[in-house]
């Protein structure tokens, strides 16, 4: 009980620091925080425009953050999301715009597709890993550029004639609706926030009520042990990674189909797949956990556009203080590290 | 422990202290604010990723925002605005925020806004969109267009007659378009002035790789081409690299750079043995602000061209060559006034595709 508040309350106290030397930054430079703070709170629960706008921003954190958590529960850390979520972009908006399919079945194999090549391009660290102990954490950060380059070229030399991006996926493969745009004052809120809620219940579902989630668990603890205990590590390694890229890979479908409706040329990563990290160290690896991560990141990324809008705040100082309040946020898990390393030394 | 711990409380409550010192104190002034406002013309844009101070397009539109602002003594914030876009998730958002602060008319800085402006402009019927550098369908929506090919013709003129060995190159950012217009107008520039002149055009397949503009800026010179003009954003920084590194290395070498969309002339320069050169032989400019700044005062003046693609060109002044001069020769830039007077009496029709200027017999 004392250990849960205590992990409850370390995520709390990093936010609160994060405001407080956001809030301090602006003082410094003369700006009143409380109209600042005032304004972000107001970007996201002001109204329902700002609220379809903030949970569409979350819907892809919580996925990216799943993927990052799935992995690192097995032990591996998945830094490969970002370039797992750009293919799986990619994939479920070429389905989108190359079928003409009823929605019923188009709409969720462009999902799927998105999810596969997800997984795909995970699978590869995964293999290497199992095969040939190469650390992940190389083979996916190169992977990361590996899928922007690819995909770039894909955009403009396969799916068009040298332009910047696709088509718009047809109607029947998106999963905007103009009930949910109705609703909100026209934000661009889509159903992807039902599919990344399902995915963090089928991630808790398989992490703590089937054998599998247990060896994978047990893999991630000890490697030997689970050897031992007459576990295939490398077939686990393998499935966690793909597991993991199958969330990223949905993080970018719901992009795809749902904020954006075509891909396009980019001239660098989302931030979306390294924002993941961050959700998911500070969720500790929990779906629960994570899905409030996203709520916290995504709302803070949303609401922070509404700050230059009603306050003199320039936008180099937001820039600066929502940076804070994130470095805050993630640094939970380091303040976290530290506090346990005081408590055992304590203990001794 | 307990003293670090005393530490830390001791410091939120000063901060806790600051922060509740600094409440309360402009609610009255942020009324009048807004009474005082309310009925006058607002006006704001949306950058794409570049940011306001991108020496490029996007602070060209801020500059012509403020010149807005400044004659008709509106105040930052409130008459005029920008708003920065960190990712190309955030242009729709930006959008629509201004739109619903009550913005009369918002600008998308750059194609890469279409999409957002068409799907924002479709939503919010009450308030005017511009695009800038794209054309989009819409009753609220103006498209801003330039004659660059006017423009690269121009500065055609100026290579062809400045260059001595008679080899000309045109490096490209993407095979679009866009960048059509350009080759096309710089074609037939050279040719006009200097039909023995020969244009090598090469493409990078890319705005952002200055590795590759440096790569080709080099075999074009080495082919023998002294002057290379760059259509190519990003990837021009790497014409400028070759042409500086190749002057370091021979400052005998007369080698030219032409710049594009805003005078470029800082680029080119270099220092050779200690002396101060610069191989920037003119730019193409493009008063992305001259157009701006017009576009605010006719939706203020109740003027908006809604749906209409409005082309600026030398007779609005939003297209001009660079005023340093250096390298520039009294009868090149004779020519170049000879130029502008017949396009502007329209006794020359400058071609924008490859069809019009083989058209042209060039």
């Amino acid at each position: 009980m004392v250990k849960k508040m205590f992990g409850l309350l370390i995520p709390v106290l990093s936010v609160v620091l994060g405001l407080l030397a956001g809030a301090i930054i602006m003082l410094v430079s003369g700006y009143n925080p409380v109209d600042a703070y005032m304004a972000l709170f107001f970007g996201i629960f002001g109204d329902s425009y700002f609220l379809g706008e903030a949970i569409r921003t979350v819907t892809p954190y919580i996925l990216a953050g799943l993927a990052v958590a799935f992995a690192f529960r097995t032990g591996l850390f998945n830094i490969g999301v970002e370039g797992q979520l750009i293919v799986g972009w990619l994939a479920a908006v070429w389905v989108g715009i190359t079928f003409e399919l009823p929605m019923l079945i188009h709409l969720p194999l462009a999902i799927l597709a998105g999810g596969l090549a997800g997984a795909v391009w995970a699978f590869i660290p995964g293999l290497l890993k199992a095969k040939f102990r190469v650390h992940e954490v190389i083979v996916s950060i190169m992977l990361n550029y590996t899928a922007l380059h690819v995909t770039n070229y894909i955009i403009s030399y396969v799916l068009t004639d040298k332009l910047d991006k696709t088509n718009n996926i047809f109607e029947t493969a998106t999963l905007r609706s103009p009930l949910l745009s109705g609703l909100t004052d026209g934000s661009r809120l889509h159903w992807g926030i039902i599919v990344a809620i399902i995915c963090a219940i089928i991630m808790w579902f398989i992490l703590e009520k089937t054998t599998t989630g247990f060896e994978l668990k047990a893999v991630g603890f000890n490697q030997h042990a689970s050897e031992y205990a007459g576990m295939n590590v490398n077939r686990n390694i393998m499935m966690s990674m793909v597991i993991s890229g199958v969330f990223a890979g949905f993080a970018g479908a719901m992009e795809g189909l749902g904020t954006f409706g075509y891909a396009s040329i980019k001239s660098g990563f989302t931030g979306i797949g390294f924002d993941g990290i961050a959700v998911a160290l500070l969720g500790a690896n929990t779906a629960i956990g994570v899905v409030l991560a996203a709520f916290l990141f995504g709302g803070l990324k949303a609401g922070a556009l509404n700050i230059p809008v009603e306050t003199p705040i320039p936008n180099e100082i937001v820039d600066i203080v929502i940076a804070l309040i994130v470095f805050f946020v993630a640094s939970s898990y380091f303040i976290r590290w530290i506090l346990n390393r005081i408590n055992k030394k304590g203990v001794k | 422990m307990k003293k670090r711990k005393m530490g830390l409380m001791m410091s939120l409550v000063l901060a806790a202290g600051t922060i509740l010192a600094a409440c309360g104190s402009d609610d009255g002034k942020k009324d009048e604010g807004a009474k005082k406002e309310s009925d006058k013309f607002k006006v704001a844009m949306v950058t794409d990723i570049g940011g306001v101070d991108d020496r490029s397009f996007n602070q060209s539109s801020w500059e012509g925002l403020q010149a807005f602002g400044k004659e008709n003594n509106l105040t930052e914030k409130e008459g005029y605005t920008y708003l920065q876009s960190k990712s190309d998730a955030d242009y729709n958002t930006n959008l629509t925020q201004l739109a619903r602060q009550n913005y009369n008319l918002v600008f998308g800085v750059g194609y890469l806004l279409q999409n957002s402006i068409e799907e924002v402009a479709a939503q919010r019927k009450d308030t005017n969109f511009a695009i800038i550098d794209a054309v989009s369908k819409g009753d609220n929506v103006a498209s801003i267009t330039f004659k660059e090919h006017v423009g690269s013709f121009l500065v055609g003129v100026i290579a062809g007659k400045t260059t001595k060995t008679n080899k000309v190159g045109f490096v490209g950012g993407m095979d679009s378009e866009l960048i059509k217009k350009f080759e096309s107008g710089f074609i037939a520039g050279v040719k006009t002035v200097n039909p023995k002149a020969e244009v090598i055009i090469q493409y990078a397949g890319n705005f952002g790789a200055p590795e590759k503009g440096q790569a080709i800026a080099n075999t074009l010179y080495s082919s023998g081409a002294d002057i290379i003009y760059h259509a190519a954003g990003g990837t021009g920084k790497g014409v400028f690299k070759a042409a500086t590194d190749l002057k370091k290395q021979d400052p005998s070498k007369e080698i030219y750079v032409i710049g594009v969309d805003r005078d470029q002339y800082d680029e080119g320069a270099v220092e050779v043995n200690g002396k101060k050169e610069n191989i920037t032989l003119t730019s193409m400019v493009k008063r992305v602000d001259v157009a701006v700044q017009d576009l605010s005062n006719k939706a203020m003046n109740g003027e908006f061209p809604g749906g209409e693609n409005v082309e600026y060109g030398l007779e609005e002044n939003a297209i001009a060559i660079s005023e340093h001069t250096d390298h520039v020769s009294e009868e090149a830039l004779k020519a170049v006034d000879e130029y502008i007077t017949k396009i502007k009496a329209g006794e020359i029709e400058v071609p924008k595709t490859k069809a019009e200027y083989e058209a042209m017999g060039f």
